[in-house]
């Protein structure tokens, strides 16, 4: 009954989001105040019907009701309430449906916060929203429907992936789609000004924290992966260039370069046509990263599903959005007109090279990923593009970028002096010279990389640094906290943003130049050492847990005969599938990592002898999540900021007085 | 007329510094591309020697092999038409295990032995890696169609 309703629910959600998607665009078109009037209520009893279908999933998993077929695809008896409720989401099926209620929940907040921009825009934004949610509603009921009944029922579920089963899986996949799908409301603001043909700064003040949300909660859902493949797929890595990285990583960039753009094109009113074209890019990147990772195209962990109509509607549902939105870009993209000038050095033009590297980077990692697909679509061989590719680009690319990010906000507007800059940064390029120059002899080992890393990272966190200082010296009269509240709060989140920046190109440079790696067979009470840590094996105990047993490494970690917390890897088997599974145990700390885990058991005396063993010492490493979490942090900050609300009262203003 | 100019500048620039970013990126990504070849493809010498690919197939049955206390492991991956012996030297994944499909990332020795330096097997268990798949069915459809001219041949 309870998947029924959950269906029925999806079906009228679909009616409604047609109706979304059409008459507010008529009645905008006509100047029907009230056909526009429809999208406010249409967007709200969507997302009520899309969360009644969705509560109704969660149900079914969480009462393990094994006559749903993706329930007992995806569910067992045996697995944990958690693991439940997150396995909702944890299958093609149900993230798609995960897909849609937030499409729904970001168009419901549309609703609420936007009482004031004028009605034809918001008629306009939700319903491309509206559009958007028939074509993967469409996609959902037709091609991948979650409440498909098994007759007869299973008697038992087929468990949900044990890679799976972990609390960062929990929150990694809605904290990434909050990402992905936040892009469309600047996608759905740009799409309504190209209809109006009409874009100013009020326009991009609008689309702001719009993108600086979905950006922030892309940057913890990528940040969730990549800690979760750290600790879970054993290998110690962080990031593997995989292709499904890459399909979130690649929004990501296209996004990072929007949220800077939108700054130049609300300040400035220039680059709005380019501001413009990166909003539908970075949303269409979003899209082509749901169809790489949901058509089964790939080969990896997250492709669930392998169904050639499912790609087929994918792609065709990516060429009507890029298709159509590119080629209204290019009927309307003159009429938003160009901008102010500025000169050569100016903030202006640090942000145009900002967002051409960011693009460039981008770019590359969009021919990285799709290159193998097309090769082997076209029958032409089999090949994979190694991680060196992407490491040397990354790295060509993104440290000329990190330069900038100390440069740019120190900068004036439409025109910087030289000699300026040279007076404000010295300091900061002093310092940064010299640590990144003797750190590494400190740490034992001076590379070129080590030294580009850390001079970035000194110099990013010095400059910003600096442009604090800047801020808070002049005008001695006024009290600290008076000057605290004078600087707006985007200010603040960009301060955070960078200095998250600067933390986490420490952990990467780090992690890459010092970070040890050993495989090692360590015998019964064999002490291996690794980068000054003595491991001493103690063999293994049997371990229980709700739905697997195996067993527990004991491996006693101590530092020049200090002793630190025992690390207990364990090897388990799940009793659904069978399936082994290895979980790593990690002693995280401020300054690095130790990380161990279980191999095999290699002796003939099986698992009482000796053992295969991964020692890792990952110095800095907790410092990459660390900076991503900055970052996302600057980005809510910047939502805060005043002047997005009191966007009201200057769209009045504007709609009375100034020309578009 | 002169800030016509000073855009062309600019333009000029532009499409000078792209162009450049543009071969630079496309050269190092030549040199990483990884192709993958079928147990077939390397028996019968298609496989580059030295430069670095990929092979993909079953791991044989009965032939993983260990050397006692160290993490050295050899074993044999074959598409059921031929076998490549393979070394490697760490700790394999989860899923690693005979008669399932595997993809490893090596080159090839002298005497015709796969060093690998990468083992995939990222993947569930009832699930084969497409390269592994493919090798497959390769080797079937060569079986079948024209195993005869292939022997007549050599």
């Amino acid at each position: 009954m309870i998947p029924e309703l959950g269906h029925f629910a999806l079906i009228v959600a679909l009616l409604v989001a047609i109706a979304q998607g059409t008459l507010p665009l008529w009645g905008a078109y006509r100047r029907d105040p009230a056909l526009m009037a429809l999208a406010k209520p249409a967007a709200r009893a969507q997302f009520v019907l899309v969360a009644i279908a969705f509560g109704c999933l969660m149900w079914s998993f969480a009462t393990g009701d094994f006559s749903v077929d993706l329930v007992a695809q995806n569910s067992n008896s045996q697995l944990p309430m958690r693991y439940r409720i997150a396995a909702t989401w944890g299958s093609h099926e149900g993230s798609l449906l995960l897909w849609v209620l937030m499409l729904t929940g970001w168009s419901l907040v549309v609703t609420l916060r936007s009482r004031n921009l004028p009605a034809a825009l918001l008629a306009r934004v939700l319903a491309v929203m509206g559009l958007i949610s028939v074509g993967f509603l469409l996609f959902l009921l037709f091609t991948s429907n979650p409440f498909l009944r098994l007759v007869p029922a299973a008697a038992e579920g087929r468990d949900l992936n044990p890679l799976l089963q972990d609390p960062g899986m929990v929150i990694h996949p809605p904290m990434l789609y909050m990402g992905y799908v936040g892009f469309s409301v600047a996608f759905a603001f740009s799409i309504a000004a190209l209809l109006a043909g009409k874009l100013d700064a009020t326009w991009a003040r609008w689309s702001r924290p719009w993108t600086t949300a979905a950006w922030s909660f892309l940057t913890i859902g990528i940040a969730l992966g990549s800690w979760w493949s750290y600790y879970v797929l054993g290998w110690g890595g962080w990031w593997f260039w995989d292709p499904v990285e890459n399909a979130s990583f690649m929004p990501w960039l296209a996004g990072t370069a929007l949220l800077h753009s939108l700054a130049v094109s609300e300040k400035r009113g220039t680059f709005k046509s380019w501001t413009v074209l990166l909003a539908i890019v970075a949303f269409s990147l979003s899209l082509l990263g749901t169809f790489l990772v949901r058509s089964g195209v790939l080969t990896s962990v997250h492709a669930f599903a392998t169904d050639p109509a499912r790609g087929v509607f994918i792609l065709v549902f990516l060429a009507l959005v890029v298709g159509g939105s590119l080629t209204l870009y290019a009927a309307r993209a003159a009429a938003v007109g160009g901008g102010a000038s500025f000169a050569p050095v100016s903030r202006e033009s640090l942000l145009l090279a900002n967002n051409i590297l960011l693009v460039v980077a981008c770019a590359s990692v969009l021919l990285g990923t799709l290159y193998p697909l097309v090769i082997d679509a076209l029958g032409v061989g089999k090949i994979s593009v190694g991680p060196p590719y992407f490491d040397a680009v990354f790295l060509a690319v993104t440290a000329p970028l990190a330069f900038l990010i100390a440069v740019g906000p120190i900068a004036s507007w439409r025109r910087a002096e030289l000699p300026d800059l040279w007076t404000r940064l010295r300091w900061a390029l002093a310092v940064a010279l010299v640590t990144a120059g003797v750190l590494p002899f400190v740490m034992g080992n001076w590379t070129p990389l080590a030294f580009v890393g850390l001079f970035l990272a000194v110099w990013i966190a010095g400059g910003t640094v600096s442009l604090i200082v800047q801020r808070f010296r002049p005008a001695p009269q006024q009290g600290f906290a008076a000057k605290l509240r004078a600087n707006p709060a985007a200010w603040y989140g960009m301060v955070l943003a960078h200095f998250g920046v600067a933390v986490f190109i420490t952990g990467v440079t780090m992690v890459k130049g010092y970070g040890i790696e050993q495989n090692a067979t360590m015998d019964k009470n064999q002490t291996v050492q690794v980068g000054g840590f003595d491991f001493t094996f103690r063999g293994v105990v049997p371990v229980n847990g709700p739905n697997y047993a195996g067993v527990a490494g004991i491996i006693d970690v101590s530092r020049n005969g200090v002793a630190l917390p025992t690390l207990h890897p364990e090897k388990r088997i799940y009793n659904a599938g069978g399936q082994a599974m290895t979980d790593a145990a990690i002693d995280k700390g401020f300054l690095g990592d130790r990380y161990v885990s279980l191999g095999e058991p290699v002796s003939d005396k099986g698992v009482e002898g000796a053992w295969a063993v991964r020692l890792y010492i990952k110095p800095f490493v907790e410092w990459i999540w660390f900076g991503c979490f900055l970052m996302a942090l600057g980005g809510f900050t910047a939502m805060t900021d005043r002047r997005y609300r009191l966007v009201v009262k200057q769209t009045i203003a504007a709609a009375v007085g100034a020309p578009a | 007329m002169k800030a016509r100019h000073r855009r062309f500048a600019w333009i000029g620039l532009g499409v000078i510094v792209l162009g450049v970013a543009a071969a630079l990126v496309l050269n190092v990504f030549q040199s990483n591309l990884v192709f993958f070849f079928t147990p077939t493809q390397v028996a019968s010498k298609e496989a580059p020697q030295g430069r670095p690919f990929r092979i993909g197939g079953l791991v044989e049955s009965g032939s993983l092999k260990r050397i006692p206390n160290s993490v050295d492991v050899s074993f044999v991956v074959t598409d059921t038409a031929q076998r490549v012996p393979v070394v490697y030297s760490g700790l394999l994944p989860d899923l690693f295990k005979e008669g399932k499909g595997v993809v490893a990332q090596g080159s090839l020795g002298p005497d015709g032995t796969f060093h690998a330096t990468e083992v995939l097997a990222k993947h569930d268990e009832n699930y084969m890696p497409p390269e592994a798949g493919a090798a497959l069915d390769a080797a079937h459809k060569h079986k079948t169609m024209s195993m005869p001219t292939l022997k007549d041949a050599k």
